[in-house]
């Protein structure tokens, strides 16, 4: 597959989303939450609590929505900047209850609009850098289709980022990066070369740390070896101290 | 220097043209004595701009300076020591026609990057001073540049330093794919650390301050000051047009609009900002050099 494949799998309108994976790992266990208790709750973010394997965890997702009505409401999985401050109470609540947090990431990127600059689009994702790093309990990230510059990143600072073979990780869009530079955003294969987006490129530039195998009907996917490995993830993660855990996760980052 | 005289050569050339012998006998006068203020019009002599800090005396536009600049105007005199001055970017992702780019971006500046980063003093306050740099691909946030920021906040959080950023940027470096997002990542990180040392971080904004920088430690300061002005934006105001389809409203994204918004804590002009550092540093305790001015 090219890089371009990738980037049209990682858009495919029939691609399962957060809620899909929400559902499938977590059954009826899950309780949504909402609202990042300033300004609103912000659709385009999904996040609660859940059981994994008998445990209590954090879940957050970006949701794009799976018909064009959920779309629309799920403001196609573009997060305002009270989506990332939603996200950021729900990993302070696992912090506080010492349960660990699974972030869903699935979005073309943060929402670029009147609205979201008002109310401090950089800021929020500013800050969600920062704390996350810090965030005294396991974060695992996984990439699930579109991981959109900053605005996915204000979910992937984690102790372990995966992503799903199909999904794409990068600084700018295709369409955006040719834009820039042939002035012809219809170059976007080329772009999507240059930009090293796939998860093979990713994986080989240490950005991730594993990449989870798609079946070609991604519904018949083994969710079930899927749940185990995050929960045996997660099990290896709170074994250790947090200051461990901490100090690692800084140097994850450190390393770039 | 009155400046009414030099305006007569300033004038259209059908003017002059009028004057006769006038043409003839004027004094060569190269165009970089004066320029033309790009917001209120006027001409403005080089000198005084120059003596007014690149600011339009006549209006009060801040002009964008180079980031050495910047430094001689903030730092007291001498007492700035570059770190890392040598490290420079490679096309690590082997990125089309980086290569050239980065050649002409260190020509065009005269600088291995789009930071300088050390040890200053400010109105006799000893702080780790980072500088970001429009003239170099425009301030882009590349490895080397999160690199820099990284070393400066960790230095300082050995040292138990304050530290002051001056922040100009177009965004994360898309040459340098996904490893110039990380860039965000990495100095939050180090910012975070800092902080939580109770140490403390002054940002500056300055135009414009834009992307992936506006999204990590342009907005993490413990006190976030602003240019007048600035234009200060997580998306590019072309961005937004693009994607809502319609014109923004005037001053949307400037640092007067964030100010009434409540992301920055004050609009500071140029003439006034390094005693408004020194004034913030000594309510924060910040260390004097020490009697001979040696800056350690």
């Amino acid at each position: 597959m090219s890089a371009f494949d990738s980037v049209t799998a990682a858009r495919a309108n029939d691609r399962p989303t957060a809620v899909d994976y929400i559902t499938k790992i977590f059954g009826d266990s899950f309780i949504e939450f909402h609202g990042d208790r300033r300004f609103a709750d912000d659709k385009a973010v999904i996040g609660g609590i859940a059981e994994l394997c008998g445990k209590p965890v954090t879940v957050i997702g970006l949701e794009k929505g799976r018909n064009l009505k959920e779309r629309m409401d799920r403001n196609f999985g573009s997060a305002h900047p009270e989506g990332y401050r939603k996200a950021l109470r729900l990993m302070k609540q696992a912090e506080k209850f010492h349960r660990p947090v699974i972030c869903l990431v699935d979005t073309s990127g943060a929402y670029c609009g009147i609205g979201a600059e008002e109310r401090g689009q950089g800021q929020a994702i500013a800050e969600n850098l920062m704390e996350m790093m810090t965030l005294k309990t396991p974060i695992l990230s996984i990439l699930i289709g579109e991981g959109g510059s900053g605005g996915a990143l204000a979910l992937a600072v984690a102790d372990e980022v995966w992503m799903l073979e199909n999904a794409i990780y990068s600084v700018i869009s295709p369409e955006g990066c040719a834009s820039i530079l042939w002035k012809d955003s219809s170059k976007t294969a080329e772009a999507s070369e240059c930009l090293k987006l796939t998860s093979q490129d990713l994986f080989k530039l240490g950005v991730i740390e594993r990449i989870i195998r798609e079946p070609k009907n991604l519904d018949s996917m083994m969710f079930e070896s899927f749940k185990n490995l995050v929960a045996q993830t997660f099990d290896r993660l709170k074994a250790m101290d947090t200051e461990t855990l901490l100090q690692k996760r800084y140097n994850r980052f450190r390393k770039y | 220097m009155n400046t009414s005289d030099i305006f007569n050569f300033l004038k259209p050339k059908n003017e002059l043209e009028n004057q006769g012998e006038q043409i003839e006998n004027r004094p060569y006068i190269p165009d970089e004595l004066w320029v033309k203020c790009p917001v209120c019009k006027k001409p403005v002599l080089s000198a005084d701009l120059n003596e007014n800090k690149k600011v339009c005396p006549k209006c009060g536009y801040h002009f964008r300076i180079g980031a050495r600049q910047r430094i001689e105007l903030t730092a007291d005199e001498g007492s700035f020591k570059e770190f890392d001055a040598e490290l420079t970017s490679t096309n690590i992702i082997d990125f089309p026609d980086y290569t050239r780019k980065l050649k002409n971006a260190k020509l065009n500046s005269g600088e291995n990057e789009s930071v300088i980063t050390g040890s200053a003093a400010i109105g006799g306050y000893r702080v780790i001073l980072v500088v970001m740099n429009s003239q170099f691909m425009m301030g882009s946030m590349g490895t080397v540049t999160g690199e820099k920021i990284t070393r400066a906040f960790e230095y300082a959080t050995e040292h138990r330093m304050p530290v002051v950023v001056f922040t100009v940027s177009g965004g994360a470096r898309m040459q340098e794919g996904i490893l110039s997002l990380m860039q965000m990542a990495k100095t939050s990180g180090a910012v975070k650390k800092h902080s939580d040392e109770g140490l403390l971080y002054i940002t500056v904004l300055t135009d414009p301050t834009t992307g992936g920088v506006t999204a990590s430690f342009a907005m993490e300061g413990d006190i976030i000051l602003s240019e007048p002005k600035a234009l200060i934006a997580f998306a590019g105001p072309r961005v937004i047009e693009q994607t809502i389809r319609q014109k923004l409203p005037k001053d949307f994204q400037s640092a007067e609009f964030l100010l009434e918004k409540g992301f920055i804590d004050a609009v500071v002009p140029r003439g006034e900002m390094k005693d408004k550092l020194a004034h913030i540093l000594a309510l924060h305790g910040a260390e004097k050099v020490t009697q001979e001015g040696e800056n350690k």
